[in-house]
């Protein structure tokens, strides 16, 4: 459904994705996790067109949309739910979930609309409410609702569990696993890995920019570094620190490095 | 004169005068919210609205007199298509002056308004030359008198419009799903393009919305005062005053603070001199400044107190 190719993004002269290759299948929970700058945002923005990568393609359907504008994108069925909710705050929560549709010519999207609140009955208690008054909780719903007014085929999370209590994170986590049921794919971005883990069906891990470990969730949580640098076991050590250059690889002498999927000469080793 | 009277007569002036603010002030305000531009032309598209209404509607010798528009419409329709060719002078103006700098700094956008204004000045004056327009009343008939202060039939028509238009852009922004998405565009940019509203689309149409009401208001002063190609600079500037006052981005602000604006410059002219008018809205500038900066600062030492500094 989405695959990234060889994608760099940069900002100005700085790199933040570095040959990034992804790939989503119609129907899974997709994980990408990683520490704070990572580029986990950004690798979502140039998924989502709001920044355009240097190279590499991106194809959604098995078409390219690398250089087309954010606007066009959603239209295409993606829709990015960006982080820290960035709910409209002066309007109200129907309003909020109306914009949502906003691309949308159809007639459906009153039914659509209350299909949502059907899903998040608190966003219709609180539907004339300023979107800025809401909980933190109930404008991360707000803002996945309005994400699933656009009717996407691919809907992209971005941290949708940072700052709020764990019980709330366990209700979000609920619900992406049940709009993935209701036939929506998903692709979750987390610092939280392991809530993250949990739902997802595979997962990748991002460092500095590129993808140093991907594998099915049941993989990544049983991984030793996952273990130690994401679910706070054992004391934090990065997976890999081999670059590729120019026509071959450059690998640290390290030996905390244990796994790579950069590296050819520590290919991860299954046990 | 009985000073009820006279308070009264000044109340009246200064709400007239102070709608034309206001609706001058809500252009501003339309303009910045949407892309962050002040745009410093938007007194010109008043002085175009009514010029351009004049050249309609009256036989009006332009290019240094070498044509003479003869066109003689009928008042309504020449103000109608007076708003609707100065909106689309909005459009122009955002096709050619801004959407070209797409990416340069707000501060490079803001001089550009100021070299719009100017070009715009000086377009009118090889149109129009340097001689001032009015435009018939729009109503005959005399004034009304209320315990001895006078209210023209025209001050009425200047508080009406003023009064219909905000009714409108409260509609606008309220009921219509454009509107919000304007609004939506205003509060938050990125997660607006996310949901596939398009800012440049939203821009161009605020540059089109303030173009119209400003037009609006440059018509609807005109019987009451000249109008000729220079008169965009005290409007944009007393505009901008009524703006700041409101804050920048509330239409609401906007509004009261070109209604304030107007009556502190009629009661300030009345009772200490006409000369001092125009130095009254900036007199007011500074003291807003004055006060925001120093509560800003003190808010910024609280702060510093708040965390144990």
């Amino acid at each position: 459904m989405l695959q990234l190719s060889d994608i760099s993004t940069y900002y100005g002269q700085i790199r933040a994705l570095e040959w990034v290759n992804l790939k989503v299948n119609p129907g899974e929970i997709v994980a990408l996790i990683g520490a704070n700058g990572a580029g986990k945002t950004t690798l979502l923005n140039t998924i989502c067109g709001v920044l355009s990568p240097k190279h590499g393609q991106v194809l959604f359907d098995d078409k390219p949309i690398s250089h087309f504008a954010a606007e066009a994108i959603v239209q295409l069925g993606i829709s990015h739910v960006p982080e820290r909710r960035q709910v409209f705050s002066g309007l109200s929560v129907s309003d909020n979930l109306l914009l949502g549709a906003y691309h949308r010519r159809d007639k459906a999207v009153r039914q659509d609309l209350d299909a949502v609140f059907e899903l998040f009955p608190i966003l219709k208690e609180r539907q004339k409410q300023a979107g800025g008054t809401l909980s933190g909780g109930e404008q991360q719903m707000l803002a996945i609702a309005r994400g699933m007014m656009s009717r996407p085929k691919l809907l992209m999370l971005d941290e949708p569990s940072v700052g709020l209590a764990p019980l709330i994170v366990r209700e979000i986590m609920r619900i992406i696993v049940d709009l993935c049921a209701r036939g929506t794919t998903i692709l979750l971005v987390e610092q939280n890995a392991k809530a993250a883990l949990q739902v997802a069906d595979r997962g990748y891990v991002l460092e500095t920019g590129r993808i140093v470990l991907e594998g099915t969730a049941k993989e990544l949580m049983a991984d030793e570094g996952v273990q130690k640098a994401y679910l706070g076991k054992g004391n934090r050590l990065q997976l890999a620190r081999c670059r590729i250059e120019a026509g071959g690889y450059a690998c640290l002498t390290d030996s905390s490095i244990e796994t790579c999927v950069v590296c050819p000469t520590r290919q991860r080793n299954k046990a | 004169m009985a000073l009820e009277s006279q308070l009264l007569q000044y109340l009246f002036t200064g709400v007239t005068v102070g709608s034309i603010y206001a609706l001058i002030a809500l252009g501003f305000v339309v303009i910045h919210n949407v892309t962050g531009i002040v745009n410093f032309a938007q007194g010109d598209f008043a002085m175009l609205g009514a010029l351009v209404a004049v050249t309609l509607t009256t036989r009006t010798p332009i290019f240094n007199r070498v044509f003479v528009a003869d066109f003689d419409l009928p008042l309504p329709l020449g103000i109608v298509l007076s708003v609707l060719i100065v909106s689309l002078i909005g459009a122009v103006l955002y096709f050619l002056a801004i959407r070209p700098a797409k990416g340069a700094s707000i501060v490079s956008l803001i001089i550009i308004t100021i070299g719009a204004h100017f070009a715009f000045q000086g377009l009118a004056l090889i149109a129009w030359a340097a001689d001032p327009y009015g435009l018939p009343v729009f109503t005959r008939g005399g004034p009304l008198e209320i315990h001895g202060a006078i209210l023209t039939r025209q001050n009425l028509w200047v508080i009406g419009v003023t009064a219909v238009i905000l009714l409108a852009l409260y509609l606008f922004f309220e009921r219509t799903m454009l509107g919000k998405a304007l609004r939506a565009c205003a509060i938050n940019r990125l997660a607006a393009r996310l949901m596939g509203i398009d800012a440049n689309r939203m821009a161009l149409l605020s540059f089109v919305l303030s173009a119209a009401i400003g037009a609006m208001a440059g018509i609807v002063i005109t019987p009451s005062t000249f109008m000729g190609y220079d008169s965009g600079t005290f409007l944009s500037l007393k505009g901008f005053v009524a703006a700041i006052m409101g804050g920048m981005n509330s239409a609401t602000g906007a509004v009261v603070g070109g209604l304030l604006l107007g009556i502190f410059e009629t009661v300030g002219a009345g009772f200490i001199s006409s000369g001092y008018k125009d130095a009254i809205a900036f007199i007011v500038l500074f003291a807003i400044l004055f006060v925001r900066m120093s509560v800003g600062v003190r808010k910024g030492q609280s702060q510093f107190e708040e965390v144990g500094m």
